[in-house]
């Protein structure tokens, strides 16, 4: 086993458990299914970022070459909070019901003092007598600051050939 | 002839259409919206007929490159041959029917079916030999083993069309005064333009047509995207409010363009303080070359000015706060699959190629600001439809008195409905 490896294994020992990240992320799930969207943005770092690359791209896929659905920096993913909560934001107005289904959960590592977790994703939408269904995997950067989870960077990688029927992602997925 | 003879002469009235120039009146039926016949129709003498859009050059870089499509509901093969030629095939095999390619992307010198084997160089010849008295001597004479050509395949401005039907006009006469619009569009850049990594592949449950509508539709700008302004207004620090002078463009054979000056930035070539002190100095770059190439005025409509335009049928490009390349098609009369593209200038740096996709994410795709609010809309009206009985027209009159039309006047929508009912109705 490498320096290396030895080092993440034994940080992560000392400091975050898998149990404390799953909790975390099923926490997050259900602030966005119960509407709390001031606690979910009070999740994000300042100078955080949020990307929702095409339906099927690689994790690799970088939004300064490729066409993505979304690329927030910090000021565009308050505005899209913001926005989620006008009744002007007519997709999801009246409201829709969501149904977030996370699992598979796994700690990567750690670098430069982030978490890197995965996990997969069940997103039900349900509206105006429709229910439409995402699936995919989320990537995080998270980060311990004062004994609480922050997160500093999160990519959701929808692992679908294409976004129809769907059509749009007027949620956070 | 007096004004309103001549307005009585053009007047018309139809069991899709009322277009009453007296009056100042026109009405689009909701049935034309719902009716399966009326779908049937409409891929038969408009699918069948019209030019589609099928790519963009920069697609196909090199050689041999492929793509595969679906261009008005039949799967195609967009290609270059060995030569470099661009080609386009029916992506459907001549034995007995299965997609000869089923990649999206690729490079190849040839094809190769995987059912029963069939293959065919990259120019579509058929290239498999059988053995001896297994198929006639001549088979092949009539070409019937070759991979089918599209019937037209044309360019203009380094835009690809297709045409299904053999004896349609040329290209450039469809394209009519649209030509100017792709021309506009080529220029951005002085080694043009490109696709930007990716096709936005989604759906909307609405009739095709409203599309077209919506996609150049400057009357509902404030009221459907309130919340997109709003951000706006804090991304620009300042009112970002819609110009007061605006043009429409009637491009004719259906074709049409709104034009103005808008509060958002461009990335060739509007600064906005927002994007800070170095960029505006790129920005100032891109205009002094642009303005030393075409000359000031058509540098002012690419750099300043912004426009939506639809080229009939289902052609949507909208040079806003980003370029998009926008199709879409019918899978029944209440649901439809969009395709949507960036374009960029070829060679721009990633800084800037960054600040265009950003832009371009804002508003527009399935997980913009701006477009899911479109979704909402139109999905709101195909529903509305279902009470055709009660209510049975839409209405499109709106500035149809004006002497001079603004962008929210909708007299882009009648430049598309009046070709569409002379075509349905065997005009054309
Ligand atoms: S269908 Fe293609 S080889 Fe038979
Ligand atoms: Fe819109």
């Amino acid at each position: 086993m490498s320096s290396v490896t030895q080092d993440i294994i034994s940080s992560q020992v000392q400091s975050l458990s898998q149990a404390e990240i799953e909790a975390f992320l099923f926490e997050e799930a259900a602030m966005l299914d119960e509407w709390r969207l001031d606690d979910w943005f009070a999740l994000f770092l300042e100078g955080a970022i949020y990307e929702v690359p095409q339906a099927g791209a690689s994790d690799e896929a970088s939004s300064s070459r490729n066409l993505f659905y979304i690329s927030d920096n910090y000021f565009r993913l308050r505005h899209r909070v913001e926005r989620l909560k006008k009744p002007g934001n007519h997709s999801e107005w009246p409201r829709s019901v969501c149904s977030r289904l996370i699992g598979n959960v796994r700690v990567l590592g750690a670098e430069g003092g982030n978490y890197i977790a995965k996990s997969k994703f069940i997103t039900h939408r349900s509206k105006n007598d429709i229910t439409d269904m995402f699936c995919g995997h989320h990537m995080y950067k998270l980060k311990l600051i004062d004994g609480h989870i922050r997160i500093a960077e999160k990519r959701t990688q929808i692992d679908m050939n294409t976004l129809r029927p769907q059509g749009r992602i007027s949620i956070v997925v | 002839m007096s004004v309103a003879e001549k307005a009585r002469q053009k007047s018309r009235a139809s069991p899709y259409i009322v277009d009453d120039r007296e009056r100042g009146l026109f009405r689009v039926a909701r049935t034309t919206f719902i009716d399966e016949e009326i779908l049937a129709q409409e891929r038969d003498k408009i699918f069948n007929r019209c030019w589609l859009y099928l790519g963009h050059k920069s697609e196909l870089p090199n050689p041999n490159d492929f793509l595969t499509r679906n261009v008005g509901g039949k799967e195609v093969i967009f290609n270059r041959d060995r030569k470099g030629v661009f080609r386009a095939f029916m992506n459907t095999c001549p034995h007995r029917g299965a997609m000869v390619e089923r990649q999206a992307r690729g490079n190849a010198l040839a094809f190769r079916c995987f059912y029963h084997g069939w293959a065919f160089n990259n120019n579509g010849n058929f290239a498999t030999r059988m053995q001896a008295g297994t198929y006639p001597e001549d088979f092949n004479s009539d070409g019937c083993a070759n991979l089918r050509s599209v019937p037209k395949l044309a360019e203009y401005a380094g835009f690809y069309f297709l045409n299904y039907d053999a004896g349609a006009v040329s290209l450039d006469s469809y394209l009519a005064d649209a030509r100017s619009i792709l021309d506009l569009l080529s220029q951005h850049g002085p080694e043009g333009v490109e696709v930007i990594g990716g096709e936005q592949k989604y759906s909307i449950r609405a009739n095709w047509k409203l599309l077209m509508e919506n996609s150049y539709d400057g009357y509902h700008a404030v009221d459907t995207h309130g919340t997109y302004f709003e951000y706006l207004a804090d991304a620009i620090g300042g009112p970002a409010e819609m110009p007061t002078e605006t043009f429409v463009w009637d491009l004719k054979n259906g074709h049409a363009a709104i034009e103005g000056n808008a509060p958002w930035g461009r990335p060739v070539a509007k600064w906005i303080p927002a994007w800070g002190e170095q960029a505006k100095t790129e920005v100032e770059d891109i205009k002094r070359e642009l303005v030393a190439r075409v000359g000031e005025e058509q540098a002012n409509r690419i750099a300043v000015l912004g426009r939506n335009t639809g080229i009939f049928p289902n052609l949507v490009l909208n040079d806003i706060m980003a370029v998009t390349v926008r199709t879409f098609y019918p899978l029944s009369p209440g649901n439809m699959n969009i395709s949507a593209w960036a374009l960029g200038v070829t060679g721009e740096s990633e800084a800037f190629r960054k600040r265009r996709l950003d832009n371009f994410l804002e508003f527009l795709g399935p997980g913009g600001f701006a477009t899911p609010d479109d979704v909402e809309a139109l999905e709101s009206a195909q529903r509305g439809y279902a009470a055709v009985d009660e209510v049975a027209w839409n209405d499109i009159s709106r500035g149809m008195l004006k002497s001079k039309f603004d962008a929210t006047d909708e007299e882009q929508m009648r430049c598309f409905w009046r070709e569409w009912a002379d075509r349905m109705e065997d005009q054309k």
